[in-house]
C-alpha cells in the first residue's frame, strides 16, 4: 500500500513578454505526471538535462509551486501547504542534494548543520541531541571530531555524507536523492551508493533517486521512470526498463550508454544508429503532432509506455 | 611498432606546482608514448593528475607557478623546453586541444565562424576566401546542419552538443597530427556524448591523428580507446591495450576501479570497492606503493620497495608487484606470499 500518491503534477513556468509583460505562453517543466511511493522501495526518475526531472523532485519537498496536480501524504491533500516546522509531511520528506557543497551552510559547524532539522521537527534535550548527532555520524561513517568542523575541511564523498546525515536526522519516510553522486568520482561514488543502500535496508525508507546515470539508477531502484519533455515516456520496474523496452526514447537512450567491456563496441554503434533511424523516421507514433508525449498506456501489470490510444493494440 | 609510428614520446616528465616554495609534482615520472592512428586514454580520479599531463604537453600551465621537467619529444623537439611564441605554432597545427566545457573554451563575443578562422589566420598563409570555405567545409565535417547559418552565430545560440562540435571543428582546423581530448564528452548527455565520441572516431580514421583522450569514464574508455593508461596519484599505474585492460586488469586501483561502476547488466547488491580517495599532492608519501595505505589488508612484503612498471604480457604494464597477492577485503584469494 502506497503512502503517498502524486496525481497528475504539473509545473509550469510563465514566459512573459509584450508590451505589458503579460503571460505570452507557458514552459512546462512538468506536464501531468503520477508517482506512488511504497515504504522500503526506491524509485528512479531518469532523463537528459532539461527534461524536468530535478523540478519534479523540488515540486515534491516543495522548493517549487505546484501549477495543478495534487500530492496525497496519508490520505491529507498536502499540495502548496504553508508547511509549518511541525507538519509530519516536511519531516518525513527529505532531500539529498546534488552540489553537496553549496547545499551546507558554510558558516554552519557540521554539528549545527546536522541538527537543524533535529531542533526543528524533534524536541530532544541538549543531551539526547549530542547522543542522536554523535549516532548519525557514525551511520554516515565518520568520526566524533567531526561535529565541531566546517564543511570546507571535508572533501567531496565526505560532504555528501553530511548532507545524507541531515537528510536522515528526522527519520524521514522518504528521501528524494536529487543527482547525489554525480558530482563525485568513481570510487567514492561507489562508497556512497553502498552507504545509501545500507541505510534504506536498515530503516525501510523509501527513494527517489533522480538521475541521468541509467547505470547507477538500476543499482539502485525497483521502479523505473523515464522522462521526457516533462513528462513519462516510459515507467516499469527493473526488468521491463532494461530488457524490454518499448518506448523509441528509452531505447535510444539505453543504446547511447558506454558499455564498460570494449569487445562488441562496433556492434553496439551499429544498433545506436538503427535507433536513430527509427527515432527519425518513426517519431510520429511515439509523440504528438506538437512533439508532446503521448499518455501512459499500461502493458503488463508493471509496464507502461506512452502512445496514442490507437496504437495500442498494434505494438 | 616502428619509431615512425610514434607521434609523441614522453620520458620521464615531472610537473610540479608551487605551493610556499616547495614543488610538489603533480605528474610524477610519467613516460608514455602516442602512436599514429590510435586513441591512448587516460583515465584517473580527479587529483591523479591526468589534466595536468594534458596541459603539460602543450604548455598551458602558469608558467610562475609551474615546473616541467623531463621530456616531451614531438618531431625531435622537445616542447617542454620550447618558447612561448614557439610552442604557438606548434598549437593547434600540430596538436590541438578539446577541451571539457565548450561554453567557458568559446569567446562568447566572437562568431562561430570568426573563432574557427582565429587558427588558420595565425597558421596558414590562406585567403579569406579559402579560408570561409575551409570554415563551412569544417562545419560540415563534424556534423553541423546549415553551417553557412551558424557560422555568423554567437556560442549562446548553440546547445551544448553543438558547441562541442564546434570546439572540435576549431581543434582540427589546421588537421593537427595529435589531438588532445580533455573529458570532452563530461558535461554533455549520453545520447550527445555517443554522438561525439563517434564523431570523433571518425574523423580519426579520416585524419590518422593521434588522439589523447583523457577521461574518468570507464564507460567511454571501453568505447573508443585503443590504448589505456591509468593513472593514480601522479603516476601511470596500468598500461594495456583497451581489450586486455577490460579482460585482465591487475592492478588493485583498477580493479578496484571496475568494480565501482554501477553496470547495466549486472545486478549485484554491493559494489566492490576500496575505502578512501586520492591522496592529496602535498601530504602524499612519495616513497614505496603510492596505493600500500589504502589496501591495508595486504602484507607490506608483497609491495616492491621502488616500485616500477613491470610487463606482464605483451603491451601490459603494471606498477608493483602488490598485484599478485591482491584481493577485496571482502573475499578470500590472491596469492600467498
Amino acid at each position: 500500500m502506497s503512502f503517498m500518491q502524486i496525481n497528475d503534477l504539473k509545473v509550469h513556468y510563465p514566459i512573459r513578454g509584450g508590451f505589458f509583460n503579460t503571460v505570452v505562453d507557458n514552459v512546462h517543466a512538468v506536464d501531468g505526471i503520477n508517482l506512488e511511493f511504497e515504504k522500503g522501495k526506491a524509485y528512479g526518475l531518469v532523463g537528459e538535462s532539461g527534461c524536468g526531472k530535478s523540478t519534479t523532485g523540488k515540486s515534491i519537498i516543495g522548493l517549487e509551486k505546484i501549477t495543478s496536480g495534487n500530492i496525497i501524504y496519508e490520505g491529507v491533500d498536502v499540495t502548496n501547504k504553508v508547511r509549518s516546522r511541525n507538519s509530519a509531511y516536511n519531516r518525513d520528506i527529505q532531500m539529498i542534494f546534488q552540489d553537496a557543497h553549496s547545499s551546507l551552510n558554510p558558516r554552519k559547524r557540521v554539528e549545527d548543520i546536522i541538527a537543524e532539522p533535529i531542533r526543528n521537527f524533534l524536541k530532544l534535550s541538549p543531551g539526547e541531541e549530542r547522543k542522536r548527532i554523535n549516532e548519525l555520524l557514525a551511520i554516515v561513517g565518520m568520526s566524533e571530531e567531526a561535529r565541531i568542523k566546517y564543511p570546507h575541511e571535508f572533501s567531496g564523498g565526505q560532504k555528501q555524507r553530511i548532507g545524507i546525515a541531515r537528510a536522515i536526522a528526522s527519520n524521514p519516510k522518504l528521501i528524494i536523492a536529487d543527482e547525489p553522486v554525480s558530482a563525485l568520482d568513481l570510487s567514492v561514488q561507489a562508497q556512497v551508493l553502498n552507504f545509501l543502500k545500507d541505510i534504506q535496508e536498515e530503516f525501510g525508507l523509501s527513494f527517489l533517486f533522480i538521475s541521468h546515470d541509467l547505470g547507477v539508477v538500476k543499482h539502485m531502484c525497483d521502479n523505473i521512470s523515464i522522462m521526457y519533455k516533462g513528462r513519462f515516456v516510459e515507467s516499469g520496474n527493473r526488468n521491463d526498463i532494461y530488457t524490454n523496452p518499448q518506448h523509441i526514447y528509452t531505447k535510444r537512450l539505453l543504446s547511447a550508454i558506454p558499455e564498460v567491456n570494449p569487445t562488441n563496441r562496433e556492434e553496439r554503434k551499429n544498433i545506436r544508429r538503427a535507433v536513430e533511424v527509427d527515432y527519425l523516421t518513426n517519431h510520429h507514433n511515439y509523440y504528438d503532432e506538437n512533439g508532446r508525449v503521448f499518455d501512459l498506456q499500461t502493458i503488463s501489470n508493471t509496464h507502461q509506455v506512452a502512445m496514442s490510444a490507437q496504437n495500442k493494440g498494434g505494438m | 611498432m616502428n619509431n615512425l609510428d610514434q607521434l609523441l614520446t614522453i620520458n620521464d616528465l615531472h610537473t610540479g606546482f608551487r605551493i610556499k616554495d616547495t614543488y610538489y609534482d603533480a605528474v610524477d615520472g610519467v613516460s608514455l608514448t602516442l602512436r599514429r592512428n590510435e586513441i591512448l586514454a587516460v583515465v584517473g580520479e580527479s587529483g591523479c593528475g591526468k589534466s595536468t599531463l594534458a596541459t603539460s604537453i602543450i604548455g598551458l600551465y602558469d608558467h610562475n607557478k609551474t615546473r616541467v621537467q623531463g621530456e616531451i619529444l614531438y618531431n625531435g623537439e622537445n616542447l617542454a623546453l620550447l618558447k612561448e611564441d614557439k610552442l604557438n605554432d606548434v598549437r593547434g597545427e600540430e596538436i590541438g586541444m578539446i577541451f571539457q566545457d565548450p561554453l567557458s573554451a568559446l569567446n562568447p563575443l566572437m562568431r562561430i565562424g570568426e573563432q574557427i578562422e582565429e587558427g588558420l589566420v595565425y597558421h596558414t598563409k590562406m585567403s579569406k576566401q579559402e579560408r570561409n570555405t575551409r570554415v563551412l567545409e569544417l562545419l560540415k565535417q563534424v556534423g553541423i546542419p546549415n553551417p553557412d547559418r551558424i557560422a555568423k552565430q554567437f556560442p549562446h545560440q548553440l546547445s551544448g552538443g553543438m558547441r562541442q562540435r564546434v570546439i572540435i571543428a576549431i581543434a582540427i582546423s589546421c588537421k593537427p597530427n595529435i589531438i588532445i581530448a580533455d573529458e570532452p564528452t563530461t558535461a554533455l548527455d549520453v545520447t550527445i556524448q555517443a554522438q561525439i565520441l563517434d564523431l570523433l572516431k571518425e574523423l580519426q580514421n579520416e585524419t590518422g591523428a593521434g588522439i589523447v583522450l583523457i577521461t574518468h569514464d570507464l564507460g567511454v574508455v571501453a568505447e573508443t580507446a585503443d590504448r589505456v593508461v591509468v593513472m593514480y596519484a601522479g603516476q601511470i599505474i596500468e598500461e594495456a591495450p583497451v581489450d586486455e585492460l577490460f579482460a585482465n586488469p591487475r592492478h588493485p586501483y583498477t580493479r578496484s576501479l571496475l568494480n565501482s561502476i554501477p553496470q547495466m547488466n549486472s545486478e549485484n547488491e554491493k559494489l566492490q570497492v576500496i575505502q578512501g580517495m586520492v591522496p592529496s599532492l602535498v601530504k602524499l608519501p612519495r616513497v614505496g606503493c603510492r596505493f600500500a595505505d589504502r589496501i591495508p589488508w595486504i602484507p607490506a612484503e608483497a609491495h616492491e620497495e621502488n616500485p616500477t612498471l613491470h610487463e606482464v604480457s605483451p603491451g601490459h604494464l603494471v606498477r608493483c608487484t602488490c598485484w599478485q597477492h591482491f584481493h577485496f577485503e571482502s573475499e578470500k584469494g590472491g596469492n600467498p606470499l
